[in-house]
């Protein structure tokens, strides 16, 4: 038996850096107000799972997000195998599932809460969903529901060409994912294609565990800066006020999910606002 | 640049956290596909270990009962561990030492994949964690047993449908953390690039065994090849002997479960299977319309899979291998047919194989020269087998042996009670 060669190779040489994005723009202009406003340079993105409890607890628990100083939301389409979520998110997404959430839903919670909130959202989810819906129409229809970016944790840089050069096309950005683990040639073929922000994985594990925000993070985040021009979000084990503050001037968007989730679960929607209204100080 | 591709199937659609792990992984294995030395110390272990070759027996009543067409059974359950998953972990084993780590985990459905994979760590000296859904635990507790009394820890899974898909994801999970030290070991010839390739190398043992064997026996090549297809690593082991000889049937069976009506079933090739991507690769899966995997089901928790190897992928699409699915209680006949006439107790897995030859041996010409791939022993699966049927002595063996433990922590309490004063 012979290895072929990967059907999606064919796909068009991405452009170059050029111009920034929409989002991108959105992104340094929340930075820019967010100095003005005196508070420190460094934007908060909230992870969410749809469906999980509900669409209806999703809207409450995006209100209050966005009233309490969350720059931008991630919002997860539950799949049946979450192969790079922690067990936290991993149940939310089986929860969502078993009561029922189907993928139309989630793109239509897409386009309403954007009609409600100034603030970017991004769709996060896993291949298959784009694939069984069609990668093409996925793709479009998110960005006619006006959501600004897409993070798809199983899609490669080998494997996504094709879908890149869609995102690309119709202005929705294809967000890469930078690792500790990513060799210095792979990470500036990532940061070199990469448009909006870069997500950056503060370790080695699942999302959920704990994170040192130690020395080692400032020269990853670094190796990032050097190979990117786009800004940089770092996610994975981001839980306090202590965290944020240690990413300012190195980072420009923490990312926090499942400590947030965490919050909800034990305490609520006023628990989650207040959670994000201390991150800040 | 991308790997892995059979035709339309395969590649690695991983998280990029794992990508520097498989590149390595990749490099590996293909040094050691091209070091014969290496294949000389894996079939050497083989013979040593596992009791290779195993052997290719006539079925001689079986051949008689279906008009002298000859039916010839590939021992893969005289393996060490009873199935041909020794085959497999060893080779990795191998690897393992050969990249210098220290830990394997392994994700396992059936329990078998999980047994050999303990017995190997255990032989060669590593740590061993075990992954497996919660609903299997219960369903094959004399492997778990096993498994523990070889020094590795079983971790129930609790998320999704508590089956193999969730192991797997658990599995991944963990080696997302751990992959400095750690080696998962893949059971089966599905995944990303390179567990396919690597997995079906180390099966191909089985096909030039039998390959070899056919023909000093029988004189010439077979006509047909039967092997069950969970993931398909038993299957492609005995198939890639036979690709490119156009004159030999290949035959794939999947569990066909209650039945491919019932929607529960895990037959992707030969049911409703659906081209996505999971689990790190392209392939047929059964799937809703939104691209969720379903719960699948069969009698034999080994097949319980939602996916197939993109290797089997490929060669159903080229044509060159044919898909049909057993149904559960058509397993269970078959099970008993091949014992009474053979005295071999076949794996409910390895029974799919026997039940569609069965199906089909009283309509192949007469000159039909027939192999089935054994892929495992049966007496892993005397619970299921019992319940099955419905066997009475069985029942009053395990009611009495209940009543015999609960009479012995009775007596237990009462004796730390009085120890204690109490």
């Amino acid at each position: 038996m012979t290895l072929s060669a990967n059907p999606n190779q064919a796909a068009a040489p991405l452009p170059g850096p050029g111009e920034a994005s929409a989002l991108e723009k959105r992104v340094r202009n929340a930075l820019t107000q967010r100095h003005h406003a005196g508070s420190a340079p460094i934007l908060l993105m909230a992870h969410l799972v749809l469906g999980y409890p509900s669409l209806d607890e999703n809207r409450r628990v995006i209100d209050a997000m966005v009233a309490n100083g969350v720059d931008l939301i991630e919002l997860q389409i539950p799949f049946s195998e979450p192969i790079a979520d922690g067990p936290v998110i991993a149940m939310a997404n089986q929860a969502a599932l078993d009561r029922g959430f189907r993928v139309a839903e989630g793109l239509g919670f897409l386009g309403e809460v954007v009609r409600q909130h100034p603030i970017p959202f991004l769709l996060m989810t896993y291949f298959n969903i784009l694939h069984a819906h069609g990668v093409e129409a996925f793709i479009r229809e998110t960005k006619v529901l006006g959501g600004d970016g897409l993070i798809v944790p199983d899609l490669p840089l080998e494997e996504a060409g094709p879908a890149r050069t869609l995102c690309q096309d119709v202005g929705v950005d294809w967000i890469q994912l930078m690792t500790p683990t990513t060799p210095e040639a792979r990470l500036a073929a990532i940061g070199a294609a990469a448009r909006g922000f870069c997500y950056c994985v503060a370790r080695k594990g699942v999302t959920g565990r704990q994170t040192e925000f130690d020395n080692t993070i400032d020269g990853f985040l670094d190796r990032c800066r050097s190979v990117t021009g786009v800004p940089l979000a770092l996610g994975f084990g981001v839980k306090s006020a202590k965290d944020v503050q240690n990413l300012v001037g190195k980072a420009d968007i923490a990312v926090v999910g499942t400590a947030a989730m965490e919050v909800h679960r034990t305490g609520g929607v006023f628990a989650v606002g207040r959670f994000f209204a201390d991150l800040r100080t | 640049m991308s790997q892995g591709y059979h035709g339309a199937f395969g590649g690695a659609f991983i998280p990029e956290i794992l990508h520097e792990t498989f590149r390595r992984l990749t490099v590996a294995y293909e040094t050691a596909r091209a070091d014969p030395a290496f294949w000389a110390s894996y079939l050497q272990l083989m013979e040593n270990y596992s009791g290779r070759p195993t052997p290719l027996t006539l079925a001689d009543n079986l051949s008689r009962e279906f008009g002298g067409r000859r039916v010839y059974i590939k021992r893969e359950d005289l393996n060490q561990t009873g199935a041909h998953k020794a085959n497999n972990v060893m080779g990795q084993g191998l690897l393992v030492k050969r990249m210098g780590k220290r830990r394997v985990i392994a994700e396992t459905g059936a329990g078998q994949h999980g047994v050999a994979t303990a017995t190997m760590a255990a032989r060669m000296g590593l740590e061993c964690v075990i992954y497996m859904g919660a609903e299997d635990v219960e369903r094959q507790r004399p492997n778990v047993f096993w498994m523990e009394q070889l020094g590795a820890r079983v971790v129930p899974v609790t998320s999704g449908s508590r089956t193999l898909k969730d192991a797997i994801n658990e599995a991944l999970r963990d080696w997302v953390g751990s992959m400095d030290d750690t080696h998962y070991l893949l059971g089966t010839a599905c995944g990303a690039h390179p567990f396919p390739e690597m997995v079906a190398w180390f099966q191909s043992i089985i096909g030039e065994e039998a390959r070899r064997q056919i023909l000093t026996q029988a004189g010439t090549l077979p006509t047909h090849v039967y092997a069950c297809v969970g993931g398909g690593s038993n299957a492609l082991g005995i198939f890639q002997a036979f690709l490119n000889d156009p004159d030999v049937a290949l035959v794939g069976v999947e569990a066909g479960g209650e039945g491919l009506a019932s929607g529960r079933h895990a037959a992707r090739l030969a049911g409703d299977g659906v081209v996505g991507v999971a689990h790190g690769y392209k392939t047929f899966f059964l799937q809703n319309a939104d691209g969720q995997m379903r719960d699948t089901h069969s009698v034999a928790a080994g097949l319980d899979y939602v996916g197939v190897s993109p290797i089997l992928a490929h060669l159903h699409a080229q044509g060159r291998v044919r898909f049909a699915a057993a149904t559960d209680s058509e397993v269970v006949s078959a099970l008993k047919h091949l014992m009474r006439a053979e005295g071999i107790i076949p794996a409910l897995e390895s029974s799919h194989a026997v039940a569609q030859a069965l199906k089909e041996l009283p309509e192949l010409p007469a000159d039909a020269v027939v192999i089935i791939n054994l892929s495992g022993r049966g007496d892993k699966d005397i619970f299921t087998v019992a319940d099955a049927l419905d066997d009475p002595g069985w029942r009053h063996f395990i009611r009495s042996k209940a009543e015999n433990y609960a009479r012995r922590d009775e007596h237990n309490q009462i004796f730390q009670g009085k120890e204690s004063g109490q």
